[in-house]
């Protein structure tokens, strides 16, 4: 429960609002090990605790990488701090993506604004183990252009054969030439076995039903389907109760769900 | 039926939009039908204007733009091979919504509004097996607004 400090690397302006963090240990002996899906708390000293995914690849896990949206007190803290600024981080908790388990099949990473930093960690290891997967599609939809998260990352990610990336945005103005639309349009266009397809879903809550909708509609049965819950977490271990979801806590048994498993508690409104 | 029209109703057929419509019917349907090409640029449909078309997208790209003043054209939509394109020819007062250019070059299918209605009146049955095949589609069209116009990813929690 006591963070560690860790020294800012470097500070990476992704959009507007949001930058990712190389954080490397401040002192001997951390110990850093993650799964794709988990998350950190960043401690601003003095000020507050944010509960960040960790957005790098978890085969090599240091440095540390956080994608932070400022939002905050405590956020727009942290995205000022500057190289060679400290910051606490204890972790990781919560659940991972389910990525052994979805060997074998299809898999569909979806993932809507900033919904795609959680995913990454899911990217970078299905690249590292890319036979593992049957047809993997990466479907992205943020709000504009000026809003793409990793974009020259996206564009490589777009130039392997083996990866289906497809981008869309909400509108655009006349410089942008690719698609524009609600992010479920592309599960439309997307190539996946419905009987034999994961997919993993990250976004606003509100984007996830729309995208689980669809997903049902084109026969992915819920059980394959996971999605990434955010609620106001303070203890990460479950014990303050701040992210309580009905009989779940979202630090502790989530943040990744079955969807199956929570459907029941989306549609229960003020949970 | 000359072998050409013959083509014509196989390939809209085919299309996800009719398929499993009655041959009958989409005998009717492939009437109204002709091969369009839009050089990239090029308006399709403007907004206030009269619906009196709508396209299977069988090649290109085609933006759906709304005219915002002091913001000038903004595109709501793109639309792929495959797409629909159109769908105020069906309900009153058959005016368009949006503006749609092509992208690049674009092959469309092109149906006739007024045949349709037309045959619609003469066959009721045929005018609700349309209504059942568009009623969908403006359905998805309107949700897909609705998510937009949401702003989804522009609200964060404050932390």
């Amino acid at each position: 429960m006591v963070p560690h400090p860790f020294r800012v690397e470097r500070v990476q302006r992704e959009t507007a609002d949001t930058f990712t963090l190389t954080l490397e240990p401040a002192a001997a002996g951390i110990e850093i090990r993650y799964r794709p899906g988990q998350f950190n708390m960043l401690y601003l000293f003095g000020v507050g605790e944010v509960p960040i995914s960790v957005s790098g690849d978890a085969a090599s896990p240091v440095p540390l990488l956080h994608t932070v949206r400022v939002a905050g007190a405590v956020t727009r803290g942290i995205c000022e701090l500057g190289r060679g600024g400290t910051v606490g981080v204890r972790g990781p908790y919560g659940t991972p993506w389910p990525v052994e388990q979805a060997e074998g099949s299809d898999l569909l990473v979806i993932a809507g604004g900033i919904g795609l930093a959680p995913l990454r960690s899911v990217v970078y290891h299905l690249m590292a183990h890319r036979e593992k997967y049957g047809r993997v599609a990466i479907l992205y939809g943020t709000r504009s252009p000026d809003d793409l998260l990793y974009r020259s990352e996206v564009e490589q990610w777009r130039g392997r054969f083996d990866l289906d990336v497809d981008v869309t945005v909400d509108h655009a103005g006349l410089n942008w030439h690719g698609r524009v639309g609600v992010v479920t349009t592309l599960i439309q266009q997307a190539q996946f076995d419905p009987d034999n397809t994961v997919a993993m879903v990250c976004g606003p809550e509100i984007m996830m039903r729309f995208c689980v909708r669809e997903l049902e509609d084109q026969g992915v049965d819920l059980g394959d389907i996971h999605i990434s819950m955010e609620r106001n977490m303070k203890c990460a271990v479950g014990f303050c109760g701040h992210c309580q979801f009905g009989p779940e806590f979202i630090c502790k048994d989530g943040p990744v769900f079955s969807y199956q498993r929570i459907a029941d508690l989306l549609d229960v409104r003020e949970v | 039926m000359s072998p050409k029209s013959k083509d014509l109703t196989e390939v809209i057929g085919r299309h996800p939009l009719f398929a499993g419509l009655d041959p009958t019917h989409l005998e009717l349907v492939a009437g109204c039908a002709s091969n369009v090409r839009f050089a990239a640029g090029q308006q399709i449909l403007q907004e206030g204007k009269v619906a009196n078309t709508f396209y299977l997208i069988r090649y290109g790209r085609v933006s759906v733009d709304v005219y915002s003043p002091g913001r000038g054209r903004v595109t709501i939509q793109t639309l792929h091979k495959g797409d629909v394109l159109g769908w105020s020819w069906i309900v009153e007062p058959y005016r368009w919504h949006h503006d749609a250019r092509a992208l690049e070059l674009t092959r469309a299918l092109a149906f006739e509004a007024s045949c349709l209605r037309k045959k619609s009146d003469d066959d009721p049955a045929f005018g609700y097996a349309l209504i059942r095949r568009f009623a969908p589609l403006i359905a998805q069209r309107l949700e897909r607004a609705e998510l937009q116009l949401l702003d989804v990813y522009g609200h964060v929690a404050q932390v």
